[in-house]
């Protein structure tokens, strides 16, 4: 795959499909790997875009808003995430409601924080423990079949789902 | 009682939740959405009617406000009321903030500040020494912020934010009485139910 096979950056996709899903609404506690996305999604006026203080009102932010139809999205890195078993266990889970995050992964493939390597080691274990659909994004040309399919995917089953952004796919040259 | 004004925590009366839940649902006539805490507080939303348009927070400490952001970012003209415990929104600080700075002209947040977390015991929680939730939400940037003096004070506050643009915040001192019922623990039922509650035609078409 040469770079000229895509010359839509990842995370123009990831806007395209959101816009195409009709998920208008965006909640995020930032990441460097986020960067571009979150400014994309500031600058279109299409989404609704808040940065709260943290990650657990990032979730109920979009958890209230889909109770009264409208379609919303978390971004976040791991260690987000990692605030966040409680929130996801004693809301989202019982309440069935499709939250879909979509999580910057930090801690492999060449991390230099101990602490950030040993906080991700705890994402998977959370998520299978709590039956969150997930799957990471390794390769640029899954991204557009992935996030489409995970979305589609949440709200046709009322269930949360994790789109996980690997080094693979935001820091490896395509 | 006028409703600008200026009262400090230490002049606030000491009120009843229960009593002051009811006050605030009778008022309630174009299907506003109310958004209970965990802790007493939904318990005695509960105990209150169990509006359509209610949602119980069964299991997260300090959510209360943030879900109802989002109800009121999703329906804009729907007025949206969370209420919260002192101890439950003492977690979430920093939603005071994210509040004033998304400014919904719809959302009122209530505290019920009974100095103590008094579902699990009544140990008691900082507002019992040194917090005060309102200096704290003002210095948030939630300039609306109001201790309620009294009952009358109380519902001239919740007055003012079903008429006026918000966001505002109600703080009342309440009691150790217990809850008047107890919440029925099913949330998927909960969330089918308030999902009904807030897909009629009244969030969309109010001005
Ligand atoms: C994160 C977390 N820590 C602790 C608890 C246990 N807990 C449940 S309710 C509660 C107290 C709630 O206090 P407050 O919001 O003041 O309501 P009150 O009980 O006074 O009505 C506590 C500590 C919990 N559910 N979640």
């Amino acid at each position: 795959m040469t770079s000229k096979d895509y010359d839509e950056p990842w995370h123009e996709t990831v806007v395209r499909v959101l816009r195409a899903n009709g998920v208008d609404l965006v909640t995020y506690i930032p990441d460097n790997v986020l960067r571009d996305l979150i400014q994309a999604l500031h600058d279109d006026p299409y989404f609704t875009v808040i940065c709260p203080a943290r990650e657990e009102e990032a979730v109920a932010i979009v958890a209230g808003a889909y109770m009264a139809g409208r379609r919303g999205v978390v971004l976040m890195q791991t260690s987000g995430f990692a605030t966040l078993p409680n929130a996801l266990a004693s809301m989202i889970v019982p309440f069935q409601i499709p939250l879909v995050m979509v999580i910057s992964e930090r801690g492999v493939l060449g991390e230099f924080q101990l602490g950030q390597a040993i906080v991700c080691r705890t994402m998977r274990p959370v998520l299978e423990t709590l039956g969150i659909e997930h799957r990471a994004i390794e390769e640029r040309s899954h991204v557009e079949f992935v996030v489409n399919g995970m979305i589609q995917q949440a709200f046709a089953t009322q269930s949360p789902a994790a789109i996980i952004l690997s080094p693979l796919l935001t820091k490896r040259q395509h | 009682m006028s409703t600008i004004s200026n009262f400090s925590r230490d002049e606030a009366r000491i009120m009843n939740r229960s009593d002051l839940t009811r006050r605030l649902v009778a008022k309630l006539k174009s299907e506003e959405a109310v958004v209970g805490g965990i802790g007493h507080t939904n318990w005695d939303l509960w105990a209150s009617g169990q509006r359509p348009q209610n949602f119980y927070m069964l299991g997260s400490m300090g959510l209360a406000a943030p879900i109802a952001l989002g109800v009121a970012v999703a329906q804009p003209h729907r007025k949206v009321f969370a209420l919260e415990g002192d101890g439950s929104i003492l977690m979430q600080l920093g939603a005071f903030g994210t509040i004033a700075t998304v400014a919904p002209k719809n959302l009122c947040v209530v505290i019920w500040d009974n100095g103590a977390y008094h579902i699990t015991g009544a140990q008691q929680t900082l507002t019992a020494t040194t917090v005060d939730l309102v200096a704290i939400a003002r210095a948030s940037g939630l300039k609306a912020s109001e201790w309620a003096a009294d009952e009358d004070h109380f519902e001239a506050l919740v007055d003012a934010a079903l008429s006026e643009d918000g966001p505002q915040l109600i703080a009342a001192r309440v009691d150790h009485h217990k809850p008047a019922g107890t919440t029925d623990r099913d949330p998927g039922k909960i969330r089918l139910n308030f999902m009904r509650g807030l897909s009629g035609a009244d969030g969309k078409e109010r001005t």
